[in-house]
């Protein structure tokens, strides 16, 4: 049987995508389906939380400042930034989103807009930027003229111009394979951004989460960039054993056989480096 | 859309950035009230391209704007002109119109307060 993806970037353009989404929040209100339901602020609740990290990597001074938001939706990362009293402006491809977030009576000024097409604002006009699960959908070619790389040049060279000296960007993201996270984060540094990727629970499959952590101007100067979220009781940084260490063969058979594998158990000569050969 | 986001606005189409500022042709135009912050607002002003501003409080009807702002701005002496400042840029919305580029005539349409900058793709 064909597997059908879990990536909603792959079934259909963004703009068409949360209209089906949409569709399924009227369906829900009709037929009351508590699963759906359940699952529907489970992902809101994810939303906020991830707003609100992203929030704390910004670090951002203590009176209100002017913010952008890319892929703002209905408005639950806008509603962070209202709560900090900071006053922001939302960008969002999808118009059906966009209608939730003037239903939901945001406080923030909303653009319907592409940003791949490049950002239409004048330099200097934000002191941040913040963006949940978005721009893995620049990657995306949608339509025939879509060009990943020249939507990523585009987004991210018109993104740096509109940002104030030393402004911080910060960009949660879905990444689909490594190679996305090299296109995106280099396209970021072509544009001149200095910064780097933050990766809470890095040794989880489920809570992982990627925050691309950019600054604007000042590439001389070497920009701390805050550590990734680990699970409790587990070290901060390094993420665990030095691969290929006896205690890291001894983790991952401990988990294949969890699975149900097959595995050669454990001796002495676990890990252990051999002779030299003849 | 605020005035402010008019401010910052130009046509997202690539060679036209200088084209400043967008034409504005409001057909609706509501105010809502946001909490006052003179910080916030001393802080946004070099951030303002003041003349632009008056264009789009004109358009608006606004006519109790200087056509000049003091050089430095304190937020315990000019407190009068920062609350004018704060209702132009943060409380009146232009709800319905369109915003013209002036050099190539390109039009965006505001609906329910969104302007639309989509560009189509004869245009990326």
């Amino acid at each position: 049987p064909v597997k059908m993806s879990r990536r909603p970037e792959h079934l259909n353009p963004p703009d068409i995508v949360f209209d089906y989404s949409i569709q399924n929040l009227i369906l829900f209100y009709d037929e009351m389906e508590a699963k759906k339901y359940a699952y529907s602020t489970r992902m809101m609740e994810i939303q906020s939380k991830m707003s609100e990290r992203a929030m704390e990597l910004l670090n951002l001074p203590d009176h209100p400042c002017h913010i952008l938001d890319i892929g703002c939706g209905s408005g639950l990362s806008g509603e962070v930034l209202t709560e900090n009293e900071h006053v922001w402006v939302g960008l969002d491809i999808s118009k059906a989103m966009l209608g939730v977030a003037i239903e939901r009576e945001v406080m923030g000024d909303l653009i319907y807009a592409d940003a791949g097409d490049g950002l239409m604002f004048r330099p200097g006009s934000f002191d941040a930027c913040i963006s949940i699960s978005v721009i893995q959908w620049l990657c995306q070619a949608d339509k025939s003229h879509h060009v990943p790389k020249k939507r990523l040049k585009a987004f991210f060279t018109s993104l740096y111009r509109c940002l104030t000296k030393g402004a911080r960007a910060v960009m949660q993201f879905y990444p689909e394979h490594a190679q996305q996270v090299t296109m995106i984060t280099n396209a970021a540094q072509a544009a001149g951004f200095s910064g780097g990727l933050v990766v809470d629970y890095p040794n989880s499959t489920k809570a992982k989460k990627y925050f691309l952590c950019l600054v604007a101007g000042e590439p001389n100067t070497r920009v701390q960039i805050p550590k990734g979220m680990q699970e409790e009781g587990k070290e901060v940084g390094g993420g665990g054993d030095t691969v290929k260490s006896r205690q890291w063969i001894q983790k991952k058979k401990e988990s294949a056989r969890l699975a149900g594998k097959k595995t050669k158990h454990n001796s002495k000569y676990t890990g252990r480096s051999r002779g030299p050969k003849f | 859309m605020r005035l402010l986001t008019h401010n910052m606005l130009i046509n997202p189409r690539k060679g036209m950035e200088s084209a400043y500022p967008l034409k504005l042709f409001p057909t609706k135009v509501t105010k809502e009230e946001v909490k006052f912050n003179p910080a916030f607002v001393v802080n946004l002003i070099p951030k303002i391209d003041y003349k632009a501003l008056l264009y789009a409080a004109s358009c608006v009807g606004m006519k109790n704007l200087p056509a000049q702002l003091p050089q430095k701005i304190d937020a315990t002496e000019h407190g009068d002109l920062l609350k004018t400042l704060h209702h132009a840029l943060l409380e009146v919305h232009v709800e319905e119109g369109k915003l013209v580029c002036p050099k190539s005539d390109r039009e965006f349409t505001i609906k329910q307060g969104i302007p639309n900058m989509r560009l189509n793709e004869d245009e990326v």
